[in-house]
């Protein structure tokens, strides 16, 4: 870990925070009914996104999830812009034209969160494709969660992928929930029984495809760090794609508001103990002094508090502007 | 000039993009070896690669979606669907991601994107390989449709649809493969959007695509006999629909009379007829008249799918009765 060197290590710590103070205050704006619509926090989750998107150059690009706050924040994205979006603001990400589930920016290879599930990983796969066309070595990187892994699209991406060796590492989310649906009801495996501990790992999928399936601890930073990193270099050598499955769990309903009568407040007290962020604070308590983690809390809490204003303060779209960016005047000369 | 088949045209639109543009390629289910289940794509693998004209597995939702990927990242992809009736396989990336990307992301991202497949009856290939759904993606914002009837205009619209930065549906009907058209030698892309009047007349107004523009031209030679003056206007795209020459010709003769070989309901006709009806009303001498088919889906056996097809007789007895 050492190895990384400081600024890298607090650059990933600070990632972490900002995301979940930038979610905290979501959430809270949500109940005021500042932000209209739905609201998927990824609280609890921050280290798949952070660690993954630091293993990742700025030109490499990643499709993100309905639940992809955290995952625009990791790869760069402008709080201001997502939240001025998350109001339905002109200034937002998409004008207001998109909101929380659908937060792009390609510039900074975000190719954008998504309404269906899993319809990125067929889109990060193209990416893919379109890399080994233009022959460069980006690489990109397709979020999806345990309940998009049941879905088509994952297989036929994975098969293709596979063929035709893509530079694309897809990594799972699992928080183990897809709604209400546990994986151990909603995935099939041979060892379990329904409800029992003996749940198959979404990562063993991988070896339907003849690629490499690796199940880490999605709440330790570091870990996905260090297995997205191997995958992108094998990626980035033309060795072809990687399943990494990164176990963690969401600590707020499936939307806000969600009862959550599918799943016991024991399992979720559980969950909390395990803390991504305090647990990387632990491991980073010979870089950094009590003061240095209060000021990045600090730090995170206003750059949160600055967005918010922005977003308060810029202006409604007019009516008419619906009726732009459906189409782009002129094409190829 | 020279003439080439219908087939043929979109054969060389193909290789012509191909050579003008690197980033354009074709991806689909036997379009390699196997030259297309038409043979459209015939030759192109020889010139171009298997890296450009890229065979795929059966994986409908993964040409579509990862040609949305591709062309959000720089690329012209041009992927092919065999069959219309296959468009619900992928329809979510089209519908709802290439369709729907652009507009959600307030114009940040683009996806120039021409999906190519054929629709249309004539060939008892049944219910699932003879779908006439161009109406499903008219009614969807975001997408091109494109239904050529010439292979001038098929060669001319394809260039120009590869070219746009927007998606594109470009359906091309089976029975029209060997039709033979004048085709130039030199650059001919026609730009989208813009209806053509295959015949000009001054009693009455058909509007029909594809397949069933020919069958108009030939009830219109038919009707010159009767002393009956056709005017035939093929949009040639049908979203975004010329309104402007539908109506302008509405204008002229004062009567209009709307083919399309798809159901009756909901179908294209009933949107032309609506704008005939909305803002050209004052123009009409008689209510405007549709044909089309029956609200069954394709039949297989050739008796049964004949009759369900709009023929020149169909359109005869429409003309003769809006002219009483």
């Amino acid at each position: 870990m050492e190895e990384l060197g400081k600024e890298k290590l607090v650059g990933m710590y600070k990632t972490m925070v900002r995301s979940r103070r930038f979610e905290e205050k979501v959430c809270d704006l949500f109940a005021q009914g500042k932000c209209p619509g739905f609201i998927h926090s990824s609280i609890g989750q921050e280290a798949v996104a952070v660690g993954t998107c630091s293993a990742l150059r700025k030109d490499d690009y990643i499709t993100a999830t309905h639940r992809g706050h955290h995952e625009l924040i990791a790869k760069g994205g402008h709080m201001d812009k997502m939240m001025a979006e998350l109001y339905g603001k002109k200034t937002g990400y998409n004008k207001g034209k998109g909101g929380s589930m659908h937060l792009t920016d390609v510039d900074l290879g975000i190719l954008g969160m998504n309404g269906i599930v899993p319809a990125g990983l067929p889109i990060s796969t193209g990416a893919g494709l379109s890399i080994k066309l233009r022959e460069t070595d980006q690489v990109s990187v397709s979020f999806f969660g345990d309940g998009g892994s049941n879905r088509g699209p994952f297989h036929e991406s994975l098969n293709l992928a596979s063929i035709w060796k893509l530079p694309v590492i897809y990594v799972c989310e699992n928080n183990m929930y897809a709604i209400s649906m546990p994986q151990a009801f909603g995935i099939s495996s041979k060892m379990s029984s329904y409800g029992s501990q003996n749940i198959q790992d979404v990562s063993a999928r991988a070896s339907a495809y003849g690629m490499p399936g690796v199940t880490v601890d999605g709440n330790d930073v570091m870990a996905v760090y260090e297995t997205v990193s191997e995958a992108v270099k094998r990626a980035r050598s033309g060795e072809g794609p990687t399943l990494v499955e990164c176990k963690t769990y969401r600590w707020k309903g499936h939307f806000e508001g969600d009862p959550m009568v599918y799943r016991a407040r024991e399992e979720l007290e559980e969950w909390k103990k395990k803390d991504p962020i305090t647990r990387f604070r632990k491991q980073l308590r010979g870089f950094l002094s009590e003061a240095d983690f209060e000021r990045i809390d600090k730090d995170a809490k206003e750059e949160v508090e600055r967005a918010v204003k922005f977003a308060e303060e810029s202006p409604w779209p007019e009516g008419p502007e619906a009726l732009e960016d459906l189409y782009t005047e002129g094409g190829a000369e | 000039m020279r003439e080439i088949t219908f087939l043929k045209a979109i054969n060389e639109a193909l290789a012509e993009e191909m050579r003008r543009d690197k980033t354009v390629y074709l991806i689909g289910e036997d379009i390699g070896v196997f030259g297309g289940c038409f043979g459209v794509t015939k030759g192109l693998l020889e010139e171009f690669g298997p890296e450009r004209v890229r065979d795929t597995p059966l994986v409908e939702t993964a040409i579509i979606g990862t040609s949305v990927g591709a062309a959000m990242t720089g690329m012209r992809p041009v992927p092919e669907i065999m069959f219309t009736g296959f468009l619900g396989t992928c329809m979510d990336e089209i519908y709802n991601q290439a369709a729907k990307i652009k507009y959600m992301t307030g114009g940040k991202a683009k996806v120039p994107l021409t999906i190519r497949t054929t629709y249309g009856g004539g060939m008892s290939a049944a219910a699932q390989h003879s779908e006439r759904n161009e109406a499903w993606l008219v009614h969807a914002p975001g997408i091109k449709v494109v239904l050529p009837s010439t292979p001038y205009d098929a060669k001319g619209l394809l260039k120009a649809s590869i070219r746009d930065d927007n998606p594109v549906l470009f359906e091309e009907h089976k029975m029209l493969y060997p039709v033979k058209g004048e085709v130039p030698e030199d650059e001919c892309a026609i730009p989208l959007g813009k209806a053509d009047i295959k015949r000009e007349g001054s009693d009455v107004t058909v509007v029909a695509t594809g397949l069933m523009v020919h069958r108009a031209l030939k009830a219109a030679k038919e009707l010159k006999g009767d002393g009956i003056d056709t005017e035939i206007i093929d949009p040639r795209t049908l979203s975004p629909l010329d309104k402007d020459t539908i109506l302008k010709s509405v204008q002229k003769t004062g009567r209009a009379i709307v083919v399309s070989e798809d159901c009756k309901t909901c179908g294209i006709t009933a949107e032309i007829s609506a704008i005939i009806a909305e803002e050209g009303f004052d123009h009409l001498k008689a209510p405007v008249k549709r044909v089309a088919a029956p609200d069954v889906p394709m039949p297989f056996s050739p008796v049964l799918e004949k009759w369900c097809m709009p023929d020149e007789s169909r359109i005869l007895d429409a003309v003769k009765s809006i002219m009483k």
